[in-house]
């Protein structure tokens, strides 16, 4: 099963992962033109207190909450990644409040969005990891 | 054009080896027949031979053999060994003049034991004291240069092909139990008759087919230790480690031949414990003593023979038997060329030593 | 005072259609450059702070930055340069000695690019790494002049104590303390994984790499901060340090503000207190005494370990390493003018001793002339940058090199030389905690274990090439060498000859 997990003892809060992620779910081709003068909405956010940070993002939970919640059945679980079907999504935000980690958020289009660890783009590493520069987001893969 | 010494001259060869396991006394005849079978392998810039058990009735004398450009460096010569040594007997060298060898330098002999009283107030040995007067000779007189200096042996080289320096020194008038010899394919012209092979050092004699690449290596480790390259050839400085190994420190051939054809560190690791570990010794200790690049040589020495070809056998050399005799060459044909009913023919590995000794003969120089 | 204004060195060019205000430049660099604007949503730099070291530029994920040198200019002038012209502001100011950090940049002849390597054509064949087997390890330690043999004849095969390496190649002297916790572990297991040593400066050993012992060597300087019996015990070899390269006869001096938690128990020290090593060892005034301490050290560890004498490279130094090889030492490292340092005196570090290469060559002749190179091996650093330096080192007569500031730049340093500020934004020169999480061991060790697998591929390719299939045949092979622009008297002392001879 794939995951990513982090580790704060090598996150260096610099929030890199936050802008690779925007870019890579923005479909821009440059990250000057995709990111200049907005907003991000990141599908993974730093949390940071003190000198302690690390990177939140979905977990991709054996028995998700958010899926069992979903009330039209636009989350689902594929290959153990939590997936969601915008055109499904009728915005009820139930998984945005039960997911017991903040990983579920509301997007600007109003369907929900959340890390599929970028399953939807070019298959590989996902954006946030290739982009940590000090190793602290790893991707697992098995069990 | 620099004379040989001054630089470094990459060379090419022929060599080849014969000797009689019994210790029977054969004429040099036979090894001439074998190394004229390689004249391509030579370019006329360099041939030579080794002769063992060839002065019986000298053979408790040291032979020096030397070559002088004038009549000066003979007589600075021969004042010099006259206060070092008793000369019990002096001559030319006898030689043929044919036309193939050209620009002769004065050739002689001489057989001599050391002054007992310059022997004992230098307090070296017999073979050290004549080690050092041979050198002293070839670095401080000039014109003057002892190219054969062991008892009961001589070397006899010239400019030219084997085959013609064999005739010019008539070498098939003399009968020896071990003979080696070498032809010359030099990428220079240097034209001195010292830098022709083989290259001795009292007994021993080298001959050698190769370009080493640890020359220098080499050259600076062995010069810490009394011994002077002074011709900056390969033969000279194998010449001078083996006798570092085996002369000074004490090391048999075959351990000195692990030390400069040293197995790979691969190849130890598979060895048992003890053979690993003193394989590693000899390795590590003498470390710069290990010699890289392509090298065939035959270690000539009173009693016996050494070939031994670099760890990647980069550089031909075959041996066969018949009866007594034992035969080693550059190319098969050469061997054949002498015995054609040669048995055992056998291509030596990289870093295989094979030592053959006469009937009595000791493993050491000495 | 208007006088000591000096205009900032550099300047941080921002281009404005690339930068996304996200800010990682101004997270990032420890020494407060960059600062975001609300009220103009824009990104601002106050670049007289800026040390160059390219942590922001190499972090920017829109390559929207760069740092350049400010064409801002004293009157020309070829005798006084404005870098001299602002260091005298400087000491008017503090009345201070000027500090620098790294190498000696100053523009000497470099020998290592004045040299050609060989190779072989036609007489002799070059030899393929890739199907034949090219040897690079080597043993460290004293040789022997002769043998002994067994009552049954066999090789009695016991000797000095000896240092195995996989390739001639050492990490060299950096104290726990002037370089991060992170730093040395990252050192300490990539010599483990790489069949190496790595070296613990004279900072003593952190407990939790007393496991990486068998490829450590612990260092006693004159400070002898973190120096007990177990931790002599804990390396495979011991090193004096008289000397470094980058400061030549004086000591050391690491701030109270650094002498923090493990630093200070691992030296030893109580924290906040100022380490100072004093200039010369107080009981070495003499090479005799230096024997003592050689010995000294010996008896402490059974004559098990080998014990490594490292000095500067100084105008003397083939009489000294001559001195040191009969002490009692098992190997020598020489350290030349361009080694580095987190901190030296400026003048000191750009003006005292000679170049490694020159040091080198004269040292090997030396010890061999007295027929005692045998006696010691011999280790060249200061300023060797890639293999083909080292395959140069060897050539002239090294057993092996230490480096320092290449696996520092492969750990990110980018040599801005300004480690003595304790700012280092790589995480590298640095003890401050959220600073030194930036080197990740993980990734670090990996890097050094790639710059050393990557040397060695590049060693095997120059000895196969020249046809030398083991590295020892190398060691000291000088006419595998030849000079380029180098006047007789240089290749005289380095002994080759010049190119086209």
């Amino acid at each position: 099963m794939k995951r990513i997990t982090v580790n704060e003892k090598w996150c260096l809060g610099c929030h890199l992962c936050e802008y690779y992620c925007a870019f890579a779910n923005s479909g821009g081709e440059d990250m000057a033109k995709a990111l200049k003068g907005i907003t991000i909405q990141p599908r993974l956010r730093i949390e940071q207190a003190g000198c302690i940070s690390f990177a939140v993002a979905c977990r991709h939970c054996d028995t998700p909450l958010c899926v069992k919640s979903c009330i039209t059945g636009s989350l689902s679980v594929r290959d153990g990644v939590v997936c969601v079907d915008r055109e499904k999504c009728v915005g009820c935000y139930t998984c945005v409040m039960v997911c017991p980690y903040g990983a579920v958020m509301p997007s600007e289009s109003g369907a929900i969005q959340k890390c599929e660890l970028c399953t939807q783009r070019s298959p590989g590493i996902p954006a946030c990891v290739s982009g940590c520069p000090n190793g602290a987001i790893v991707l697992e893969n098995g069990g | 054009m620099e004379r040989e010494g001054s630089i470094r001259i990459p060379a090419g060869c022929a060599i080849a080896g014969i000797i009689s396991r019994e210790g029977k006394r054969f004429s040099g005849d036979a090894i001439r027949r074998s190394m004229s079978m390689m004249h391509e392998r030579s370019n006329g810039l360099g041939g030579g031979f080794a002769g063992y058990g060839i002065y019986p009735e000298y053979k408790d004398a040291y032979a020096l053999h030397v070559f002088y450009d004038n009549i000066e460096a003979r007589e600075a010569c021969e004042k010099y060994l006259d206060s070092r040594f008793d000369i019990v007997n002096l001559s030319k060298i006898p030689v043929k003049k044919i036309r193939a060898i050209t620009g002769e330098p004065l050739i002689w002999r001489y057989f001599v034991h050391p002054l007992p009283t310059r022997l004992a107030d230098s307090q070296l040995d017999e073979n050290e004291f004549t080690r050092r007067c041979v050198f002293r000779v070839n670095t401080s007189i000039e014109g003057a240069y002892v190219f054969s200096s062991g008892k009961n042996m001589g070397v006899f080289k010239a400019v030219g092909y084997p085959e013609d320096v064999a005739e010019f020194y008539q070498i098939g008038d003399y009968e020896g139990c071990c003979w080696t010899a070498h032809g010359r394919y030099p990428t220079n012209t240097p034209g001195w008759w010292g830098g022709a092979h083989p290259f001795s050092l009292l007994d021993m004699t080298v001959v050698h087919n190769g370009e080493i690449s640890s020359y220098d290596a080499n050259r600076r480790f062995i010069e810490m230790y009394g011994y002077t390259c002074t011709l900056k050839t390969d033969t000279e400085v194998i010449t001078y480690i083996l006798d570092y190994l085996v002369r000074k420190i004490g090391l048999d051939f075959t351990e000195a031949s692990n030390v400069i054809a040293a197995p790979f560190w691969s190849t130890i690791a598979s060895k048992d414990e003890r053979e690993k570990q003193r394989l590693t010794y000899l390795r590590n200790m003498f470390a710069s003593l290990l010699i890289t690049g392509p090298f065939s040589i035959l270690v000539g020495f009173n009693g016996g023979l050494m070939m031994l070809n670099d760890r990647l056998k980069l550089r031909s050399m075959v041996m066969g038997e018949k009866d007594d005799f034992v035969y080693f060459a550059s190319e098969e044909a050469a061997i054949r060329a002498v015995e054609p009913a040669v048995e055992n023919l056998y291509a030596p590995r990289g870093g295989e030593a094979v030592i053959v000794l006469t009937k009595g003969g000791a493993s050491h120089a000495d | 005072m208007p006088i000591d204004f000096l205009y900032p060195k550099f300047e941080v060019v921002r281009n404005p259609q690339r930068c996304i205000a996200c800010r990682v430049c101004e997270r990032q660099c420890a020494n407060e450059v960059h600062r975001f604007d609300p009220a103009l949503n824009l990104m601002e730099s106050d670049e007289s702070k800026c040390v160059d070291c390219h942590r922001c530029v190499s972090l920017c994920p829109t390559r929207a930055l760069k740092i350049v040198e400010t064409d801002h200019a004293f009157r020309k002038n070829a005798n006084w340069s404005g870098e001299i012209i602002s260091e005298i502001y400087l000491q008017a100011k503090s009345g201070g000695v000027l500090l620098s950090s790294m190498g000696n940049p100053a523009g000497h002849p470099i020998y290592w690019d004045k040299l050609l390597i060989n190779a072989s054509q036609v007489t002799n064949p070059s030899i393929d790494p890739l199907r034949e087997p090219i040897e690079t390890k080597t043993f460290l330690g004293k040789k022997t002049h002769d043998i002994k043999r067994d009552k049954n004849g066999h090789l009695v095969t016991e000797t000095s104590p000896q240092l195995e390496i996989s390739m001639p190649v050492m990490f060299s002297a950096m104290s726990y303390g002037s370089i991060s916790y992170n730093a040395h572990e990252c050192l300490a297991r990539a010599a483990a994984e790489l069949g190496i040593y790595y070296n613990t400066g004279e900072g003593g050993l952190h407990e939790d790499f007393y496991r990486y012992g068998a490829h450590t060597i612990v260092q006693v300087a004159s400070g002898r901060f973190g120096v007990h019996k177990d931790y002599l015990e804990a390396g495979a070899a011991i090193e004096i340090k008289m000397g470094q390269g980058a400061k030549p006869g004086i000591g050391g001096h690491l701030p109270g503000g650094k002498i923090v938690g493990d630093i200070a128990k691992t030296r030893m020290i109580p924290e906040g207190s100022d380490a100072i090593s004093p200039a010369p060892h107080h009981d070495i005034y003499s090479i005799e005494d230096l024997r003592q301490l050689v010995y000294s050290l010996k008896e402490a560890t059974g004559y098990r370990k080998p014990v490594i004498v490292k000095i500067a490279a100084v105008h003397n130094v083939a009489a000294i390493a001559s001195g040191i090889a009969r002490s009692g030492a098992d190997i020598i490292a020489i350290d030349g003018f361009r080694g580095g340092t987190g901190a030296a005196p400026t003048r000191i570090r750009d003006h005292v001793g000679i170049p490694i290469e020159l040091a080198l060559a004269s040292v090997d002749d030396r010890l061999r002339e007295e027929g005692i190179r045998q006696d010691v091996s011999l280790v060249a650093g200061g300023s060797v940058r890639s293999s083909a330096d080292i395959v140069k080192a060897i050539a002239l007569g090294a057993d092996a090199v230490y480096v320092a500031t290449a696996p520092l730049l492969a750990l990110g340093c980018h040599l801005c030389a300004t480690c003595f500020t304790g700012k280092c934004n790589w995480g590298i020169a640095t003890q401050e905690p959220e600073l030194v999480k930036r080197l990740n061991p993980e990734i670090g060790f990996l890097r050094l274990v790639n710059l050393l697998t990557a040397w060695k591929h590049e060693i095997s390719e120059m000895m196969g090439g020249m046809g030398i299939n083991s590295i020892e045949a190398l060691k000291g092979n000088r006419l595998m060498l030849r000079g380029v622009g180098l006047n007789e008297k240089e290749l005289q002392i380095l002994g080759v000859r010049h190119a086209g001879e």
